[in-house]
């Protein structure tokens, strides 16, 4: 298989695991699930600190990936704290119980 | 070991992080390690990534510390209600920075294959549709500029199919011949169509529908970053966008369906648009109460159906909520929350702001649960739901929301309904249950009626 063929094989995959996770997830949980998944896809940072890091790379590809590297972070480092703010409640409510 | 063989490595211990952290998401008890696990995936990502490409750092540091202090800040301060929002926002950045990862690429390299220069093209029309899609949402859900009910134009649904048809042509003219001068006009074009396609497909939406548009652009998100892990040839990227989209498109399902509506419904629609959404017409007097009168009642029940909607988010008043729960069930009285799939702006959002108030988990029901006992249930209190109360949607075959799977109140007892004033819910559509003999308004800010409610109940353990 191609380089190609393959990065589409490991695509095709990911999108089965991820129906096959997503959809066990109780109702109760969907908001946390929707901002912590929404956290995951700032995973294109990864992209973004390559353009805004190439040295040869032209003024406005620097200019672009350093506008995306603060888009993606703003994704990332909001996604996550907003989504373990709210579990924390749901995990104190839990713990209340017992 | 070689650099590359590390990073690859790397990417996936990333991968695997990202796929146990969205498993533990599944269970109350293990979410909140998942969410950590996942975040653990993605300094491994960032981390793996600085470290294999040699990268001059000035303009990564600058970027990294504004839009880390930014997404910190405002996740810090924005209040549990306005959640769908926040998330809205997140989503957007997200859609952007695939956006420009995309077009930053292709500007260092011009010299790339068709199927490069293909997924270059989808990852800057996924990430302009999700971006200013999403800022859209944000301000429909915040009602700022834009009204939260949809906002039509003529012959808009031509507009729409004429601008996706250009993009296309557009997209196949720089597929041709991505090295080419025209290509890259072509593609700036592209980038630019996208934003306006994005404003346009979720202008027409009303507040009702935001629970689909919202997970829809979660999933576009995903989608576009997927695309750009195909443009620079990473795996990494690969499997989280597509974990992303999946599970986005799950809960637009989940959504529809609880709605009993199918995607290109809602899309396309109108749903709530001035005049085209009109069932039979509603008469007939509706009858306050004060709530004192309303506390004598509650009083004597022996069981109360709670069901929240947008309109406690609105008001502020989950904790009052709660604090009404709270009396009742020390007057003896079995209390349950029933929260309907599509109640508020976002999937589960009740669920994030009962939880915020601490009201007991063992509390919670899905309509399934609860609709086949009440008939039995003295008392249904409504607290700023409209819609999904609506028993239109079972009886009505002319409304436009029949056939939508709803919480059955108006078989209680009495029906108490907490709401500012008589208007339609955010669907634009009349609600009969208003008029019903066993239905009793309770008009007037939702909290203030709920703290007043509790200071009765405090006034009679005091007495």
């Amino acid at each position: 298989m191609d380089a190609m063929g393959l990065l589409f094989f490991v695509f095709v995959l990911a999108v089965f695991l991820g129906i096959e996770l997503i959809s066990r997830v109780p109702s109760q949980l969907h908001t946390p699930l929707m901002s912590g998944s929404n956290a995951i896809s700032g995973i294109t940072i990864v992209g973004a600190l390559v353009a805004a890091g190439t040295a040869h790379g032209s003024p406005l590809a620097t200019v672009l990936g350093t506008v995306a590297v603060a888009a993606a972070m703003i994704n990332v480092v909001g996604g996550y704290l907003v989504t373990d703010r709210m579990l924390a409640m749901f995990r104190k409510k839990d713990e209340g119980k017992k | 070991m070689n650099v590359e063989a590390l990073s690859t490595y790397g990417y996936i211990a990333a991968s695997i992080l990202f796929i146990s952290g969205l498993k533990m998401l599944s269970s109350p008890r293990t979410a909140r390690r998942g969410n950590l696990l996942s975040a653990v995936g993605m300094l491994f990502a960032v981390v793996v990534t600085l470290a294999h490409h040699g990268l001059a750092y000035q303009w990564i540091l600058m970027g990294a510390i504004l839009g880390a202090a930014i997404g910190a800040v405002a996740s810090y301060i924005v209040p549990m209600t306005n959640m769908p929002q926040m998330v809205a926002v997140f989503n957007g950045f997200g859609g952007l920075a695939s956006l420009l990862v995309g077009w930053a690429t292709y500007h260092m390299d011009r010299d790339v294959s068709r199927f490069t220069a293909t997924a270059t093209w989808l990852t800057v029309l996924i990430g302009g549709v999700t971006f200013s899609g999403s800022l859209v949402a944000y301000l429909k859900l915040s009602e700022r500029f834009i009204s939260g009910r949809p906002v039509r134009f003529r012959n808009q649904q031509w507009v729409n199919g004429l601008l996706l048809v250009v993009t296309l042509a557009l997209g196949a003219a720089y597929i041709w011949a991505p090295a080419s001068a025209p290509a890259y006009t072509a593609l700036l074009a592209v980038i630019a169509l996208s934003l306006v396609l994005g404003v346009l497909s979720v202008i027409p939406i009303g507040g009702a529908d935001m629970p689909v548009i919202i997970s829809l652009l979660n999933s576009y998100s995903g989608m576009a970053a997927a695309a750009a892990g195909f443009v620079i040839r990473n795996n990494v990227l690969i499997v989280a966008g597509a974990l992303v989209g999946a599970s986005g498109i799950i809960l637009t399902a989940i959504m529809c369906k609880a709605m009993n509506r199918s995607l290109s419904n809602v899309l396309f629609s109108g749903f709530g648009a001035a005049g085209a959404a009109q069932g039979s017409e509603v008469k007939g007097e509706a009858h306050p109460i004060s709530p004192e009168d309303a506390y004598l009642i509650l009083e004597a029940a022996r069981s109360v159906v709670i069901v929240p909607g947008y309109g406690m988010a609105v008001a502020q008043a989950q904790h009052a909520a709660c604090e009404l729960g709270e009396k009742l069930t020390r007057n003896g009285c079995e209390v349950k929350y029933a929260i309907h799939p599509v109640a508020g702006r976002m999937p589960g959002h009740m669920n994030v702001l009962l939880a915020e108030a601490n009201v007991p988990y063992e509390q919670l029901a899905e309509p399934q649960d609860v609709n086949p006992l009440m008939s039995t249930v003295d008392v249904a209190m409504v607290i700023g739901a409209n819609d999904v109360v609506n028993p239109a949607a079972r009886e009505d075959p002319k409304s436009p929301i029949y056939g939508m799977p709803i919480i059955n109140v108006d078989h209680a007892r009495t029906v108490f309904v907490l709401k500012r004033s008589l208007a339609a819910g955010f669907a634009g559509v009349d609600n009969p249950l208003f008029f019903y003999p066993n239905t009793r308004m309770l008009f007037g800010d939702a909290k203030a009626t709920l703290q007043a409610l509790v200071a009765e109940f405090k006034a009679a353990a005091a007495a």
